[in-house]
């Protein structure tokens, strides 16, 4: 027999299910905009951000109201705090995206082309692939898919070191291309943070799972 | 502290039970002091508090029940359920309770069948066509969510059911003299978590149709059952709202206190 309020913790985790794919879009779309000199979908990954920000918002405030009017326990009160905890993840993950944008509209609006992007284009490919696996190993409560998106941190954080190098060597006294280069660096550590939110959403979801048994 | 403006603490709704400076006494003991509130039509109104601080006392003064108690009096104030004042001397008390129905905390069903319990109260109003009583007792113990579980065995004795299956029975036969307002005094506090449950579900069902009001000293009921929740604390109405400002954002620090499991 389902209470009647069951339909908020459903709720709940629609709008979780929602962050993850705005967040995961942000990521995309900010990154694809970059990599392909794409100032439209570069504006569309800025735009994402507000929406990001209140689905956070919406998420936290339902968790409060459901922890202090339906006195969850075992299993829902593991969900809300994962609920919480994953949302604030994809948050900030957001906030990352909307960096990428904002630099790469600044490096295409003042240089037109991004450059040589392929190391950031390797640890992109992986860092979104990391938190597209994170969400659906959420939504499908999948363990081992969670335990594979932690072990490819450690290659992310690899090529962001790779770039940092690379990209440090070449600054000089020529205005544009060290700023372009800096950029780069902040985007790079952008995507690497990306990545580290999807290992702690698996994390979460490890947690959740887990503590069950 | 009463609430000054009544109307301003309950939202998205119509009043249907308004009270206004209302206070009550047993004997030379005051009760209740200078109660001002509004209750919503179809909607669920909780009342919390600690014992004996007047929140029984004071619905039972929705169905005068009361009137029973001899030395029982009001000192001030009225109370009007559809603007009209339930203590006018011209008020029949007898069809005021059928309009306001009572569930009591140890159910009570009669000694009699499933099926009598509910017809009895329409068979005192002269009601006698067969028809008729089978098609209303089904009607109350499909509104009960009772009726699948007792259709085949009508004509056995109440007291045969288990405690909460009694309590929905209870509430069958209130709703069989269409009332308008269900009171419940501590309904579940008898039953078992899975009767609770079955009777919290019903309930939350039948403000769709009734207006309810139920003193609980659960908050964790009154939280997830309730729109609005007044919380009582030595015979005064400390504070009346939503029941999510309540429990999330009290505004007095008494109530922010009970509910916390600080008091006392």
């Amino acid at each position: 027999m389902k209470p009647f309020y069951q339909h908020e913790l459903e709720d709940l985790r629609t709008k979780l299910i929602l962050i993850g794919e705005k967040a995961n879009e942000a990521a995309r779309i900010a990154i694809d905009g970059f990599l392909n000199d794409d100032l439209k979908k570069i504006d569309q990954a800025i735009a994402l951000d507000d929406v990001i920000d209140a689905l956070e918002v919406e998420i936290d405030q339902a968790s409060v109201r459901y922890i202090t009017l339906r006195s969850p326990v075992s299993r829902d009160v593991r969900s809300i705090l994962v609920a919480i905890k994953a949302s604030h993840d994809l948050e900030r993950a957001g906030d990352e995206a909307h960096s990428i944008a904002l630099r790469a509209k600044e490096i295409l609006t003042s240089d037109g082309h991004s450059g040589d992007t392929v190391t950031i284009e390797q640890m992109s490919q992986i860092a979104c692939s990391m938190m597209k696996d994170a969400i659906t190993a959420l939504v499908e409560e999948d363990v081992q898919l969670a335990q594979a998106v932690i072990l490819r941190d450690k290659e992310v954080n690899r090529l962001h070191h790779h770039n940092f190098k690379t990209l440090t060597i070449g600054i000089s006294d020529d205005g544009t291309e060290t700023q372009k280069s800096v950029q780069k660096v902040f985007i790079s550590k952008s995507i690497e943070r990306i990545a580290d939110h999807a290992k702690n959403l698996a994390e979460e979801v490890i947690y959740l799972i887990e503590s069950a048994k | 502290m009463s609430i000054s403006n009544p109307s301003q603490t309950t939202s998205g709704g119509t009043p249907i039970i308004k009270i206004r400076n209302f206070d009550f006494a047993y004997g030379d003991a005051q009760a209740l002091f200078d109660i001002n509130m509004d209750i919503n039509a179809k909607q669920v109104t909780a009342f919390i508090g600690p014992s004996g601080c007047g929140k029984s006392t004071f619905l039972r003064c929705f169905n005068r029940m009361n009137d029973l108690i001899e030395i029982a009096r009001i000192k001030n104030g009225e109370i009007k359920i559809s603007d009209i004042n339930i203590y006018n001397k011209d008020v029949d008390v007898i069809q005021l309770r059928k309009h306001v129905g009572m569930v009591f905390q140890k159910s009570n069903p009669f000694p009699k069948s499933i099926y009598d319990n509910i017809a009895y109260g329409l068979r005192i109003q002269g009601v006698k066509k067969k028809s008729e009583l089978d098609e209303v007792v089904e009607r109350c113990l499909r509104d009960a969510a009772l009726w699948d579980e007792v259709k085949d065995r009508l004509s056995e004795s109440a007291l045969g059911m288990s405690g909460g299956q009694q309590q929905r029975l209870c509430i069958a036969r209130a709703l069989a003299v269409r009332p308008k307002i269900l009171l419940m005094d501590e309904p579940c506090s008898a039953l078992d978590p899975i009767a609770t449950a079955k009777v919290e579900e019903l309930i939350h069902e039948l403000k769709k149709d009734y207006t309810i009001v139920i003193v609980t000293h659960s908050m964790q009921q009154a939280a997830r059952l309730s729109d609005h929740t007044a919380f009582f604390y030595l015979g005064k109405l400390i504070e009346y709202g939503q029941t999510d400002q309540i429990f999330m954002n009290p505004r007095d620090p008494q109530t922010e206190a009970y509910i916390s499991g600080r008091f006392g």
